[in-house]
């Protein structure tokens, strides 16, 4: 058993230890959680540690049969893509855990749906199994539906269950294309698999959609639709908002931390590899999805009355940016989208972590009830303005390097005038980020000056612990944006491959299991036309490939990336 | 001289344990002390483990049909007769502390049920036409009784009736179409109607007559639209455990010899291929849209059970469509998860009957989730199952249809069913968010004490649905041959339709004597 599969097995483990736990104990339950998330932000450090950056390809690949006769199997491996996002998960649980310490009402079910949730978002980002992709994808939906129908605001059954529907109606056409694309690989190949690597391959030569026609354009939305609602996108952003505000806190950050980024994790990972054609031709509808998403998102969050709503529509703007980014199939662009997905995790976790700390001292969200804060909690206060100027894209904070990058990006290739865009992409997207200081800038000045409101006047400012929380994200805020090197540098060869599956022409793609394509210090493919040969050992990969033979024989495509033991 | 047949005494031993365990039932149900079951419960479950255990030793076995061609036992009737003998063991399981909570803990339910049981084993081991009505007669009237025992309710007395009443007529439309088909062949071997429709085509009217009147019959007992208009009522009305029991056994058995008829009229696929592609459609549709506006928890499941065979009757189709390419597999996992998590569901539910009382409105659950977790909980994971959320069983069930459906080339199949996935999401939500509720006041006083049978039940399902995923490949396997033999019987090929139906051989006594 690996180190991926441990770090996903430790919140399981601890879910399931929970139970035993009576419910009379409330302290024994929570600290046994965080024992739990601990351990798996510690083993996902292990992860890191042993991560290289010096290769595109997936690392610490463990796979093992499933259900042989679909096809299925259990297959996980990292890149540069997911590592951060596998990092950012067990970190923002581990942080949701602890802030979590304020929950009173059931505590147990509260914790294990926590770990569960945790369990599957890491499962989501190291899949490379198109239905293990799918399995834990949904299978994060019921704890975090739970979270914000059992411990949510008062309309909570309504969005709830928006929650659940959205992504449930989107994600099962997605099956459906998942499916299809297992059979494609069956007709080709004799094989029915869902491994990516060995559907990508096929890809990545050209053959895999030889002669079908617009089924590629088909399924590419199928897959691109789900993603987008979970993003969420403009105009499938409707459920975000009162997700958002009915969760409890904890839910919040994990929602806005962890589960939009499967979205553009899943663009990343599968649209742009598996759908090469397709991807170019959907540039210019997504890109100005995502500048109406951009704008749309700043607009409506400059008037809302409720400092949680402002907070998620500013999301649908930030995820904006993160998909305008990756789909200016630029490598900037790509670069930036990648970072803004981390960059607003930790900004908006940190955002609504905070809200979440004032929220239990006050019980309002409502600007109405706010006001002069800064003289009555100076420390809330200054973090607050920290984490916020981070949202709004500050030099000097991560936030700016991520919409830097991606609007340079789109920048580039509008100017050089591929896939049909214009200029007035970037521009209209950079009016997003002016938008976005207007409305938070707004929402502090009503929040934090003016005359205190009387109500107010008894608050205490941050416990020391509560310091120390906000205080990690204002670390990864400043580390982010002063030496982004220790972000980008991993992410960067994942990026170009990723880059070149989607826009080079069939023959001259990088193909995930063939140990042979890599990426040189310039960014350039080499090796390309090395082909794979059977019972090749290839040292300098850290991958042994498996005989073809040996892999028929486990109802596997020819060939196949095992990690070397 | 009479000869008599050889007799495979293996073949037709489950089916016989499960007669003859309702027969001592009965005889122990007379001499029992007064309204304790316990024992009748002991023998039954006993009887049915010991048919389980023998039909396991038959999977794989080779085909064979014995007593003269009366009993056919291929891997398919040995798969759904053990998904039915486990229906009927978890039914049975929690069945007794449901009876006495309702105050009708009457030990005839236990030989009923394993008598209605009886018939569906044999409808669904049979290649006879004849023994698939007595079968289906068997099955029946068995259930007719069941669903009204609750006696002095006036619902559990409707239902009986209705279901009476509507059931014959079904019966006869069945029987009706048998005629044709003896007319039109001249045979009840549904394998003798296979050749007979490939040798010549002067059968032709009457056989797509038989077809179609058959088609009614089973679609009835299957509750397939726009023949299950019986389902609502019935499933309200009959008492829960009877409810659980029916929509698992009436449905496999119904299910199973519609694929054995419909894979002997393959020669008519022009015919009924797309009248049974539109009734998988509206089947679902109808099924899931009508259950939305149920304000009662059976009502609702009844109209869910009436989806789920529009789902797998998109299974069926894709097998029917290339018998060879896609074995039934699926549609045997897809049984086993939906026996799961129905009778999970239905088992949870039963908890609120207590002192003679029952209320199933949807508000009734209220607070199921602090008086009773453990049966909440398990409430839960059955309806997540039910709307084939992953990890559980009913998303890989749902995931074999779908591959299957898209294999087949029926892909408005596949699509039918995926929005009928999300619009069933409604109801279930509302079913969970019933029992998970805590700011309505509770209808329900209380709910009646968990039994361990019943915790039992609860555990097996969960066990089943969750782990179902993990224990997938056996099944598979062994579903994987399961519709393959029966094709193997009889090789037929389009373009030997000129060969008299003589030449083609029947492997029956002569096998068994070789033997």
């Amino acid at each position: 058993m690996g180190t991926i599969t441990t770090t996903i097995l430790i919140p399981i483990v601890g879910m399931i230890l929970l139970f035993l736990v009576p419910e009379r104990y409330p302290k024994a339950i929570k600290w046994l959680t965080i024992v739990f998330t601990s351990s798996a932000f510690l083993a996902s450090l292990g992860v890191l540690a042993l991560f290289s950056s010096n290769q595109f390809n997936f690392q610490m690949v463990e796979a093992a049969p499933w259900i042989p006769a679909w096809g299925i199997k259990y297959k996980v491996g990292i890149d540069g893509i997911s590592i951060w996002l596998f990092l950012m998960t067990t970190l923002l649980t581990l942080l949701a855990a602890i802030f979590s310490f304020y929950i009173d009402k059931r505590p147990r079910i509260y914790f294990a749906m926590m770990l569960l949730l945790e369990a599957a978002m890491l499962g989501v980002f190291v899949s490379l199994d198109l239905i293990l992709f799918y399995t834990f994808f949904e299978a994060t939906l019921i704890p975090m539906a739970i979270m914000i129908y059992v411990w949510g605001g008062s309309n909570r059954n309504y969005a709830a269950i928006k929650f659940f529907i959205y992504t449930f109606a989107a994600s099962i056409f997605m099956l459906l294309g998942m499916i299809t694309l297992a059979k494609q690989h069956e007709a080709l190949t004799g094989v029915m698999t869902f491994d990516i690597t060995a559907i990508q391959a096929l890809v990545a030569s050209g053959e895999f959609w030889q002669n079908t026609g617009n089924l590629q354009t088909l399924i590419f939305w199928a897959f691109t639709v789900a993603l987008l609602v979970k993003c969420p996108m403009f105009p499938f952003h409707t459920w975000l908002p009162d997700a958002h505000t009915e969760a409890p806190t904890a839910g919040s950050v994990i929602l806005a931390g962890v589960l939009l980024k499967m979205g553009t994790y899943g663009l990343l990972r599968f649209s742009l590899p598996l759908f090469p054609e397709a991807t170019q031709a959907a540039v210019l509808p997504i890109m100005t999805l995502a500048v109406i998403g951009i704008i749309y998102g700043a607009v409506v969050a400059a008037v809302q009355p409720d400092v949680k709503k402002l907070v998620a529509y500013s999301s649908v703007a930030h995820m904006g940016f993160v998909v305008f980014g990756v789909f200016s199939l630029n490598q900037a662009g790509m670069m930036g989208g990648a970072y803004q997905q981390l960059n607003h995790g930790i900004s908006t976790g940190a955002l609504f972590l905070l809200i979440g700390l004032i929220y239990e001292r006050t019980h309002t969200r409502a600007f109405k009830d706010y006001g002069g804060l800064k003289a009555q909690m100076p420390i809330f206060s200054a973090l607050f303005l920290i984490v916020m100027l981070s949202s709004v894209g500050l030099p000097g904070m991560n936030g700016f390097i991520g919409e830097f990058l991606a609007l340079y990006g789109g920048f580039m290739t509008a100017a050089n005038g591929q896939y049909g865009l214009t200029l007035a992409y970037p521009v209209i997207a950079g009016i997003g980020v002016i938008l976005a200081a207007a409305y938070l800038l707004h929402m502090f000045r009503q929040v934090f000056y003016g005359p205190l409101n009387p109500k107010l006047a008894r608050l205490k400012d941050l416990k020391p612990w509560e310091i120390g929380l906000v205080g990690v994200f204002i670390v990864f805020i400043f580390w982010g944006g002063i030496y982004p090197n220790t972000f980008l540098k991993p992410m960067e060869k994942s990026i170009n491959a990723t880059r070149m599956m989607a826009i080079n022409p069939a023959g001259q793609r990088p193909a995930w299991n063939n140990p042979n394509h890599e990426i040189d210090a310039q960014g350039n493919l080499v090796n390309i036309n090395a082909r794979t040969t059977t019972g090749d050992i290839d040292t300098s990969a850290g991958f042994e490939v498996v005989a073809a033979a040996d892999y028929y024989a486990q109802g596997d495509s020819a060939t196949s990336i095992q990690p070397k033991r | 001289m009479i000869q008599i047949p050889t007799i495979d005494w293996g073949v037709l031993m489950p089916t016989i344990i499960v007669f003859v365990t309702g027969i001592i039932g009965l005889l122990v149900e007379m001499f029992r002390p007064k309204q304790n079951n316990n024992l009748i419960v002991g023998l039954s479950l006993a009887g049915l483990t010991a048919a389980f255990v023998l039909l396991l030793g038959q999977l794989g076995a080779e085909p064979t049909t014995t007593i003269a061609n009366m009993v056919f036992r291929d891997q398919l009737a040995v798969l759904l007769q053990l998904v039915m003998l486990g229906a009927t063991a978890l039914c049975f399981l929690f069945s007794e502390g449901y009876l006495r909570q309702r105050r009708i803990a009457f030990g005839e339910f236990y030989p009923l049920a394993l008598w209605s049981l009886g018939g569906a084993m044999i409808m669904v081991g049979t290649q006879n036409l004849l023994m698939l009505f007595v079968g289906l007669e068997v099955l029946s009237i068995a259930l007719y009784c069941l669903s009204g025992m609750a006696r002095g309710d006036q619902r559990s007395e409707e239902s009986a009736l209705k279901y009476f009443l509507l059931g014959a007529f079904a019966s006869a439309f069945l029987l009706y179409g048998i005629a044709f088909i003896y007319g039109a062949s001249g045979t009840l071997d549904l394998e003798g109607f296979k050749i007979a429709l490939y040798a010549t085509d002067s059968t032709f009217v009457m056989a797509v007559f038989a077809i179609a009147l058959m088609l009614v019959g089973l679609g009835f007992k299957a509750a397939l639209v726009p023949f299950h208009q019986w389902t609502p009522d019935v499933y309200q009305g009959a008492p829960t455990n009877v409810t659980a029991f029916m929509s698992i056994i009436s449905k496999v058995a119904a299910m199973g010899a519609l694929i054995r008829v419909l894979t002997a009229a393959d020669a008519l696929q022009n015919f009924w291929f797309p009248a049974l592609t539109g009734i998988a459609i509206a089947t679902m549709t109808v099924g899931n849209l009508v259950a939305l506006v149920q304000k009662d928890v059976k009502r609702a499941l009844g109209y869910s059970s009436v989806a789920h065979a529009g789902y797998l009757l998109v299974g069926i189709l894709a097998h029917l469509k290339m018998p060879v390419e896609i074995p039934l597999a699926s549609v045997i996992f897809y049984f086993v998860t939906y026996t799961a998590m129905t009778i999970g569901a239905f088992a949870m539910i039963s908890i609120t009957a207590k002192d003679g009382k029952e209320g199933t409105r949807t508000q009734d659950l209220n607070g199921m989730w602090r008086k009773a977790p453990y049966a909440a909980g398990v409430l839960f994971i059955c309806l997540v199952s039910l709307i084939g959320v992953p990890p559980t069983g009913g998303f890989f069930g749902k995931l074999a249809i779908f591959n299957d459906a898209l294999a087949a080339g029926l892909p408005v199949l596949a699509i039918t069913l995926a929005i009928n996935s999300v619009i069933s999401t409604f109801y279930y939500w509302q079913i969970a968010k019933a029992a998970f509720v805590d700011d309505e006041p509770a209808l329900q006083t209380d709910f009646a004490h968990l039994n361990p049978g019943l915790k039992l039940t609860g555990a097996i399902c969960v066990i089943g649905v969750l782990g179902i995923a993990f224990m997938a490949s056996p099944l598979i396997n062994s579903g994987s041959t399961a519709g393959r033999d029966t094709m193997s019987v009889i090789q037929l090929e389009p373009d030997v339709q000129d060969t008299p139906a003589i030449a083609v051989p029947i492997p029956t006594e002569v096998n068994q004597e070789v033997r």
